[in-house]
């Protein structure tokens, strides 16, 4: 009876040990992944492999340039190797992790008929206009026209020309070494109208190191998909001064054919509006000599902040806000001129600020004050004012003078006042901008995840960043075969989805969750179900060690 | 805005000059006016109009050249296709009762109904992202309006303007009660007039006074309107309002007397040369059941009646652009004076500041005999910050008792006596004369019950869950892992150790 009691005794105990082993393991194997699967942040997987690999990335820029040759313009021997292409690549030295090379991708070939005919022209402007057929000629493509040594095309002691369409002339040479001198001199021409260091640099500004680039180069507006012009004319004394503009004949005349042919790089919106009582920040200085007023050079940049709280945001889009603002002084401070910094006045009385736009002073013609009636009544000048703005314009958007090689000539600005190869260079640099700023963004994004767990990834976003990360890549590899339009585009999709992605307000909906709440919340229903498992594992484990070192006793 | 570069290269271009197409005459103008009227309840309303109106077809020209019409409202209007557009913030409510009608009366908060063309596809999508502006401009939180608090009325808000058809479907409603109107949605709204608040009328607009009243409201009113007789076109108005009632008591030491430079702190000095109409109107219309007169400094020129929401009322203008208005004193300050102060009574009221002052109304009244004066004040109950409660804050919070000391008149009449030679109790409060006597009476002491939150109460939840899942869990899993066998009845529990341990010391054998 004692013995079967026993042998009960003993049952029970094993089932016990075996129930307690089976509720840990049921906790470990079921309780635990499924805890951790209903509390974990949802993270769809991303390409981090690809994202780490564009920061390797080696941009090769190709330019591809057509070299026509007439008939006297190298020995014949050397006629006689035409067609033929010639690829120089050079490395663009610049302090960033992408290694940026330019190759220009030179095909030689003989003159056409049409094309020698043209070229036996008086003038290059007339040459140029027979040639023309600027719907032929690719983005960011060159042709160059090499002429003979002593053709009268150009002046006689230049040796090159460059024009406003994608076309440039050389001049050639009868020489053993023919083709190499002309090669030299193409390579000069071919980087003056297309890509050149300091283009790039200014396009990087934002991702190179401080020191080299940044104090003096003026850093253009950063690439965006559209911008918005807004024209403001300021006048802050309307008792003295009615001042008119006829802005709507001057945006038709001459902004609006300057942003149709910079449409290729963004969408343009024009606006004006008229600001009564806009003062400026600064108290202008009287200067006795000349009886006049005058803002120094370094009060100029504390000029700008309290007009622009008057100035509005844009409500209705969300790209960036070109100002310029033409300010007419009040009474008590005109004539009003800024100085540069040895003190004399600025020839143009203008200014600009980058990535903000620009400020004009107008004075009014003294001679209006003599009618006794006030306001005076004033008609702005808007030939006057349109060259400023539009100059400034240029310079926000990047558009510097060219480099111009020596002994070459430079056409005269087109009435547009861009020339295409200005536009295909713009767009160069576009798109490196952009391919660096999504490859930032990318990158950010990344190092982001991996710092802070609490991010969640939806599919949407998820699917924007492989988007944008494509879109790298089709950008670089456009830009390797010389399609300057479609890279363009693709670096444009990438910037776009790039900051989609990173911008997503569900990237933030856990972020502020305290591990200290979560704890506060977890113990009371942790700790009473798991101290018994542990309890019971610790009291088996001891026995199981118990009953393990008696049989060596009894050895 | 660090690096500002002067610009000394200039790009010639080759722009023509061209002849100067003659200047049409200005396209758009602007009105403003400011009407005040002294309220039945002693208070003085003041109410502001600017009105701004355009010649111009909005939403069919491409680039948009802004005078007067504020660029930030223009652009709306085009992005969106509204065709109206109808926004207020108010802080406080009209008193009909006690203030008589409004000219424009608005919700407390914010509210905003919108009519958009019929052209738009997608009225709620254009709803949403409006108000999303709207909060950007005006600093409001607008930006709450969503589909739990819109509402399209099919009968009430007919379009103001102009309007061909009304198909509801294009009109949005909505109102947001809690919305506090304060500063920073007084600045976007001053910065949309053409003279911002720098000349005209809308210098008197001081925020630090403007808020300091029992009522303030502001409003956007866009709607379209017939540019001339025939309404062949349209033309875009911009009215911008904003009312406020002045509580002349407070600030006026229980007098009813106003002036411009008590009420705004600022005087008019000069026009806004823009405005095509500056005037100011003062209500002088006189109440006869008070049989008070007013009397306005300076004389008016002129005098306006008209009959406005159903009563003869009269005004007295000044036109601001009339030279002769402002050039007497330089600036011009109006003064309104009530001929027959009001009864002689004296008021002091000490507001609270929050945390650091309590509230004081000192009042001296003159109680008819045999009469029950009520005096109660109104609280609000406010939620303290958690750490400002007492360990007992359902106990409730004390009022300390109010005062009420007066001087009443003796039934018998007492002789004047000697202060020193008479007993103490009798002179602790010096007695002018015989015929009264002084009394200070305290009422008893509040006991407010304020709202008190719990403050554990998730956590309380969470624990209370968490504990009976555990006692569930603890005997389910005792009842499972421990083993139970059947103890043999022993043979003798404490009972007979103890029994034993006394025998043993009485020297008997155990059991």
């Amino acid at each position: 009876m004692a013995a079967t009691g026993a042998v009960a005794t003993d049952r029970e105990v094993v089932r016990g040990k075996r129930a307690a082993l089976f509720f840990a393991a049921v906790a470990i194997v079921l309780g635990l992944p499924l805890w951790w699967k209903t509390t974990e942040t949802y993270r769809a997987p991303l390409p981090y492999s690809q994202i780490s690999g564009l920061n390797a990335l080696q941009l090769r820029l190709m330019v591809p340039v057509t070299v026509v040759f007439t008939r006297d313009s190298v020995p014949l021997d050397d006629q006689g190797k035409l067609p033929f292409t010639v690829v120089h690549e050079r490395e663009i030295p610049l302090k960033y992790k992408m290694k940026i090379k330019c190759r220009f991708q030179k095909t030689y070939r003989r003159a056409l008929d049409h094309e020698e005919e043209a070229l036996l022209l008086g003038s290059v402007q007339e040459a140029e206009a027979t040639l023309a057929q600027p719907n032929e000629q690719v983005e960011g493509s060159l042709t160059v026209y090499v002429i003979s040594e002593h053709s009268s095309l150009l002046p006689q002691d230049m040796m090159s020309y460059i024009g406003p369409e994608r076309t440039a002339v050389v001049r050639g040479v009868m020489h053993r070494e023919a083709l190499n001198i002309i090669g030299h001199r193409i390579i000069q021409v071919a980087q003056a109208m297309s890509l050149t260091e300091d283009v790039l640099a200014a396009a990087l500004a934002d991702h190179l190191p401080e020191d080299k680039w940044s104090s003096d180069k003026r850093r253009p507006l950063k690439s965006s998909l559209g911008y918005e012009i807004t024209f403001s004319l300021l006048n802050p004394d309307p008792k003295s001064h009615d001042v008119h503009w006829d802005i709507e004949g001057a945006v038709r005349r001459y902004v609006q054919p300057f942003l149709n042919t910079l449409s290729a790089a963004g969408n343009f919106s024009v606006d004006s509006q008229i600001l009564y009582y806009a003062m400026l920040g600064v108290n202008p200085r009287f200067d006795p000599a000349s009886s006049s007023y005058y803002l120094s050079m370094h009060s100029l940049p504390h000029v700008i902040n309290p007009v622009e709280s008057r100035l509005g945001s844009s409500a209705a889009s969300l790209y960036p806000v070109l100002n310029f603002l033409l300010y007419v002084p009040e009474l008590a401070h005109s004539p009003l001129y800024i100085q540069d910094r040895d003190g004399a006045p600025v020839a143009t009385n203008a200014f600009h600020s980058p990535r903000w736009g620009g400020i004009m002073v107008y004075n009014v013609d003294p001679k209006a004050y003599n009618v006794s009636e006030q306001p005076v009544r004033v008609e702005v000048d808007m030939v006057r004012v349109m060259e400023v703005f539009l100059a400034q314009l240029r310079l926000l958007f990047g558009i510097a003078h060219p480099q111009v090689p020596p002994k070459c000539l430079l056409s005269g600005p087109k009435s547009e006042g861009l020339m295409t190869w200005e536009l295909d260079r713009l767009l160069w640099a576009r798109s490196v901008e952009n391919l660096a700023t999504a490859t930032t963004t990318l990158t950010s994004l990344a190092q982001l995840l991996g710092k802070i767990s609490n991010i969640v990834i939806k599919d949407d976003v998820a699917s924007e960043v492989y988007r944008a990360v494509a879109a790298v890549q089709k950008a670089a590899e456009e830009l390797a075969s010389g399609h300057l339009s479609s890279a363009f585009a693709a670096s444009q999709e990438a910037v776009t989805s790039s900051e989609r992605a990173f911008f997503d307000p569900s990237l933030l909906h856990l972020l502020y969750f305290p591990d200290d709440q979560k704890f506060a919340i977890y113990i009371p229903l942790f700790l009473p179900m798991a101290v018994p498992i542990l309890l019971s594992l610790v009291k088996i484990f001891l026995e199981t060690r118990k009953s393990w070192k008696k049989p060596e006793k009894i050895d | 805005m660090a690096v500002s570069v002067p610009l000394a290269v200039l790009v010639l271009l080759s722009l023509g000059r061209v002849g100067w197409s003659h200047a049409e005459p200005p396209r758009d103008s602007f009105r403003e006016e400011l009407v005040i009227t002294p309220l039945p309840s002693g208070d003085v309303a003041a109410t502001f109009q600017f009105r701004t109106r355009w010649d111009s077809e909005l939403q069919r020209e491409g680039v948009s050249h802004y005078r007067l019409f504020p660029k930030a409202l223009g652009q709306l209007i085009s992005k969106y296709s509204l065709r109206e557009l109808h926004l207020s913030f108010t802080q406080g409510f009209w008193r009909t009762r006690y203030w008589g009608p409004p000219f424009l009366q608005a919700p407390s908060g914010a509210e905003l109904w919108v009519w958009f063309q019929d052209t738009v596809t997608d009225v709620d999508k254009s709803w949403k992202e409006l108000s999303n502006v709207l909060s950007g401009i005006f600093c409001a939180s607008l930006n709450f309006i969503d589909s739990t608090n819109t509402v399209t009325p099919t009968a009430s808000f007919k379009p103001l303007g102009l309007a061909n058809d009304t198909d509801h479907y294009f009109l949005r409603y909505a109102v947001l009660p809690r919305e506090v109107v304060c500063t920073e949605n007084l600045t976007p709204w001053k910065k949309l007039l053409p003279c911002s608040s720098k000349a005209g009328l809308s210098v008197l607009l001081k925020a630090d006074r403007l808020f300091h009243t029992s009522y303030h409201s502001q409003a956007v009113h866009i709607r379209p309107i017939c540019r001339n007789a025939l309404c062949t076109s349209i033309s875009w108005e911009l009215r911008q309002t904003l009312s406020v009632v002045f509580d002349t008591f407070i600030t006026g030491q229980g007098k009813k007397d106003w002036s411009l430079f008590r009420m705004f702190s600022r005087t008019l000095t000069e026009p806004c040369p823009l405005a095509s109409e500056s005037q100011v109107y003062v209500d002088i219309t006189s109440y006869s059941q008070d049989k008070e007169t007013l009397e306005v400094n300076p004389p008016p020129t002129t005098t306006y009646q008209d009959v406005i929401l159903g009563t003869r009322k009269t005004y007295a203008v000044y036109d601001l652009l009339d030279t002769a208005t402002i050039n007497n004193s330089r600036n011009l300050n109006l003064q309104l004076k009530w001929k027959r102060p009001p009864e002689n009574g004296y008021i002091h009221y000490q507001p609270a500041q929050d945390r650091q002052q309590p509230h004081l109304l000192e009042m001296l009244i003159q109680l008819p005999a045999n009469s029950v004066t009520k005096v109660s004040i109104q609280f609000e109950r406010a939620l303290l910050k958690w750490t400002e409660y007492t360990p007992d804050p359902n106990h409730g919070f004390y009022v300390s008792p109010s005062v009420l000391s007066a001087l009443v008149p003796s039934l018998v009449a007492a002789k004047p006596v000697d202060w020193e030679g008479s007993p103490l109790f009798n002179t602790l409060f010096p007695v002018s004369d015989g015929s009264s006597y002084f009394v200070r009476l305290y009422t008893e002491p509040l006991l407010v019950n304020l709202p008190t939150p719990d403050f554990s109460m998730p956590y309380n939840v969470i624990c209370l869950t968490c504990t009976v899942v555990a006692v569930c869990y603890g005997s389910f899993y005792n009842l499972l892992t421990r083993t139970f066998h059947i103890e043999e009845p022993s043979t003798g529990g404490l009972a007979k150790r103890l029994a034993n341990l006394i025998r043993r010391a009485r020297g008997v054998p155990p059991l």
